[in-house]
């Protein structure tokens, strides 16, 4: 195997310290006819945070999965301490220190934090499993995060970003020496995600090889020590992070200027409130929650991983147990289930758009107009026609980008599902918009387009609220921003107010040093 | 309407998978080692006699298509096959209607009626009580199962009049340009199954919730009208084989549907329907019923294997479809 094939990278010697501990040289990966990874070759070192970064589709999470065992490349090799390696899968991967933090949750959701975290290798004494042990472990593993994570109750019962937290201390209990994190953030606070970084410096120091796969720019410029970017499934450059801003990095990705990412704001709106809520509490998650939304008007709801945001909205929306006042206009509501919402006139789209918003495995028209059936109707026909008309101009208007309409929603990227979920929404033509996590697992070119939708929706005069943990994303885009702390709602801004450093005083009620605010 | 189906006809085409084939071309093999074994096996009688025969679980399996493409399971349509036929044969015992064609016609609409009644039951139970299908069927097998012991008093319920079963006999052994009539009506519940599921709106809710039931909740969709709907529908079926098994042989027992559960889920497993729901394949059940029937009859015909071990064959038959299916998904 040519072993100069990697060395020979012109930007190699400015980065040259330590001996790489993994090299991939070369690899290439087709799927069909298509091949979506092509020559890429690259070097991990102990002890260093390399990035890599570019849009959905640009080949991240397939090299991820050939570096991690996953999948096998088409072309090209890899070295693991400079010996020619082939990985038998992800088991075998994990048994030479390779560990992948999926994306994807993926843990038993039946049983505990720490009954996951120990699965199959459970501590033992003598014949008998031993839960206090594990359970002492797995809740020193997750202190770490300097976030409260119940560790002895069934996973399904804790909220995504609980969840991600448990999968990344889950990987780092094997034995390590090289960790590839998937979009670690993606269902982070900034908190949380300011513990993890620590977390990974930690790693560094071990001499530990950190691959960070992420759209946040602002977080691998903090992370990283080199940069990698993928473009159209190779390799466009690797640079140190020193000598790259985030905008440089979002230019590379896309490969063309972007201009800015958020869209002008419209002007403050001043009409009478389309949604009123009152004295409205979800048991166990929110607490007479008080608030209100004008036409045209972008609210957004900021706070921390358990702030009860999610179940805030989803027990409005009949989707979970909660009781407390609605109006619409000045029309007093009982929503029972979702499509008493929706008849009113209100859509609610799910953080999780893979479990509850979209079928993965159906088509995009049927997904489509699901949440709209009863307008594609003629007697107990489907208007087939109808749909045909309706998924054109939904794909036209959020610029859906796929080749092949009968794809299945499954097959999009995540940027591509989210615009499905809002021209879906969208076909109830509603006069209130709750969106949930609009940019989670997007990338830049589809987070600005979805930006610019959200501000279409409110110059429509549609009354839009942005619940997000990006707190940048609610200070660019939104009028008014109010914040939960414990199920409550316990501050808002407007304006020039709405900062960082302000939301995160007010989402921990606890006080930070300025210049702390990502590392 | 015509349109309609003509459209999804071409959808369908699009989505054309080996896997929406693989039982029709599973049964043609099967016809083909058929006639090898017995010459008699392609002859117009015995190949009529296989459909009539199949009638009772193909139109049964139609409707625990509708149920599992929804993501329900439904274990008492065997024992619900024997209470209809409990009631109807009581029904047309009482004489209430002097008529015999009005007394056939009413008996019908009762049986009718008390299916779709026990189709509710095991619906709303389901449903709104939140409980596992399997759990509230097997429940209720065992209720509709000792509900006919009772009736019968442990015994058989048999219609008492011989004019009356002669003026019933037709509708199992008449005929209608030389085909029996049991084909046409597998051919009507299969069809009015599959317009229901791939042409109307109900049918793709149904899918919708088998697919995923809390996209469907967040869509707004009703989930437990529309499981509940798919077990009436299920009920319906019920009553429709007994309305053509009634005749056949006047009576019925306890023992009567024993075992027809088990050969429905088979069908409809064979055809290419997911058993977690999502995906409904209606004629593909349709074929899976056929072929378990097929299998019966070369048995009989042929002296290969004893036809004492039809079951384990149909058993073996029901593994090999899913590891078929997990094959041709695994591609």
């Amino acid at each position: 195997m040519s072993e100069n094939a990697g060395q020979s990278r012109s930007d190699r010697g400015s980065l040259a310290q330590a001996a790489p501990i993994l090299e991939a040289i070369g690899l290439s990966r087709s799927f069909g006819p298509v091949e979506v990874l092509s020559d890429v070759s690259l070097a991990f070192r102990p002890g260093e945070t390399h990035a890599i970064i570019g849009e959905n589709g640009a080949g991240k999470s397939t090299l991820m999965k050939i570096l991690s065992g996953h999948l096998a490349p088409t072309r090209g090799s890899m070295n693991l301490d400079g010996e020619p390696l082939t990985f038998r899968g992800p088991v075998d991967a994990e048994r030479r220190g390779v560990v992948l933090v999926h994306q994807e949750i993926m843990l038993a959701p039946d049983l505990t934090v720490a009954e996951n975290m120990f699965l199959g290798r459970e501590l033992h004494r003598g014949p008998i499993v031993d839960d206090r042990a594990m359970n002492k472990r797995a809740e020193q593993a997750m202190r770490v995060f300097g976030v409260a994570v119940p560790i002895d109750i069934p996973v399904m019962r804790l909220s995504i970003a609980q969840r991600q937290l448990a999968q990344i201390a889950r990987a780092l209990a094997t034995a390590h020496r090289i960790v590839i994190f998937d979009e670690p953030t993606a269902s982070l606070t900034p908190v949380e995600t300011r513990a993890l970084l620590k977390l990974i410096d930690g790693l560094k120091a071990q001499g530990v090889a950190v691959l960070y796969i992420s759209h946040r720019l602002e977080e691998v410029k903090a992370v990283a020590d080199v940069v990698t970017v993928l473009r159209d499934g190779r390799k466009v450059t690797t640079r140190p992070a020193s000598e790259l801003e985030p905008v440089d990095m979002a230019k590379l990705m896309v490969g063309r200027d972007i201009l800015d990412l958020f869209p002008p704001r419209g002007a403050k709106p001043t009409g009478a409130p389309t949604l009123q809520v009152k004295g409205f509490s979800a048991p166990g998650y929110a607490e007479s929650v008080r608030f209100d939304v004008r036409p045209g008007e972008i609210l957004g709801f900021s706070g921390l991983v358990g702030a009860g945001r999610t179940e805030l909205f989803e027990a409005l929306f009949g989707l979970r147990k909660g009781s407390g006042e609605i109006r619409l206009g000045e029309t007093p509501q009982h929503w029972r289930n979702a499509r008493d919402a929706i008849q009113a006139g209100a859509v609610y789209l799910t953080e999780d758009r893979k479990g509850k918003g979209l079928l993965l495995e159906e088509n995009l028209s049927l997904n489509l107009t699901l949440a709209a059936l009863d307008h594609f109707q003629r007697g107990p026909l489907i208007d087939l026609a109808r749909e045909r008309a309706a998924l054109d101009a939904g794909i036209a208007r959020f610029d859906i980008r796929v080749g092949d309409k009968g794809l299945n929603a499954g097959q999009m990227s995540g940027g591509n599902q989210q615009k499905l979920l809002l021209a879906k929404m969208m076909l109830v033509d509603p006069k209130v918009v709750v969106i949930d996590e609009p940019t989670r697992g997007v990338d830049i070119g589809a987070k600005q387009q979805i930006y610019r939708f959200i501000a279409a929706l409110a110059a429509e005069g549609r009354s839009v609220i942005v619940i997000s943990s990006e707190m940048a994303e609610l200070i660019g885009l939104c009028h008014r921003i109010v914040v939960m702390r414990h199920g409550k709602l316990v501050g808002e801004v407007e304006g020039e107010a709405m900062n960082e450093n302000v939301l995160v005083v007010m989402a921990t009620g606890v006080e930070i040093k300025q210049g702390d605010a990502l590392k | 309407m015509s349109e309609a189906t003509q459209e999804t006809a071409v959808a369908k085409r699009r989505r054309f998978e080996i896997g929406s084939i693989a039982p029709f071309l599973a049964l043609l093999l099967l016809c083909g080692l058929g006639a090898v074994v017995n010459p008699r096996f392609m002859s117009f009688d015995n190949l009529t006699n296989v459909l009539t025969r199949s009638a009772f679980i193909a139109t049964i399996a139609v409707g625990q298509t509708l149920i599992i493409t929804g993501g329900g399971l439904d274990l008492s349509v065997g024992a619900m096959a024997a209470f209809v036929a409990g009631v109807m044969i009581l029904f047309l015992n009482s004489g209430t209607i002097d008529n015999p064609f009005l007394l056939i016609a009413t008996a019908m609409l009762l049986s009718l009626v008390v299916g779709a009644l026990c189709g509710l039951f095991n619906g709303l139970v389901t449903t709104l009580g939140k409980i596992e299908p399997f759990i509230v069927t097997l429940g209720s097998m065992g209720i509709f199962r000792s509900l006919v012991t009772w009736l019968a008093q442990g015994g058989s319920i048999t219609i008492h009049d011989s004019d009356l079963r002669a003026a019933y006999r037709p509708v199992y052994f008449g005929e209608f340009l030389g085909i029996p009539y049991p084909v046409y009506v597998i051919l009507g519940v299969a069809a009015i199954g599959a317009f229901v599921l791939y042409a109307t709106a109900y049918g793709r809710r149904v899918r919708a919730v088998g697919s995923n039931e809390d996209v469907a909740r967040y869509s707004g969709i009703n989930v437990a009208r529309v499981r509940t709907i798919t077990y009436v529908f299920q009920g319906l079926c019920v009553a429709i084989a007994v309305i053509v098994y009634v005749p056949r042989l006047g009576s019925t027992t306890s023992t009567t549907g024993l075992g027809w559960e088990l050969q429905a889920i088979t069908a409809v497993v064979i055809g290419g329907t997911r058993l977690k729901g999502g995906v409904g394949r209606v004629w593909g059940t349709i074929a899976g019923a056929l072929i378990l029937e097929v299998i019966g009859n070369i048995m009989l015909l042929s002296n290969l294997v004893s036809e004492y071990l039809i079951g384990a064959v149909q058993g073996a038959i029901i593994i090999i479809a899913m590891l078929a299916q997990r094959s041709l998904t695994r591609r």
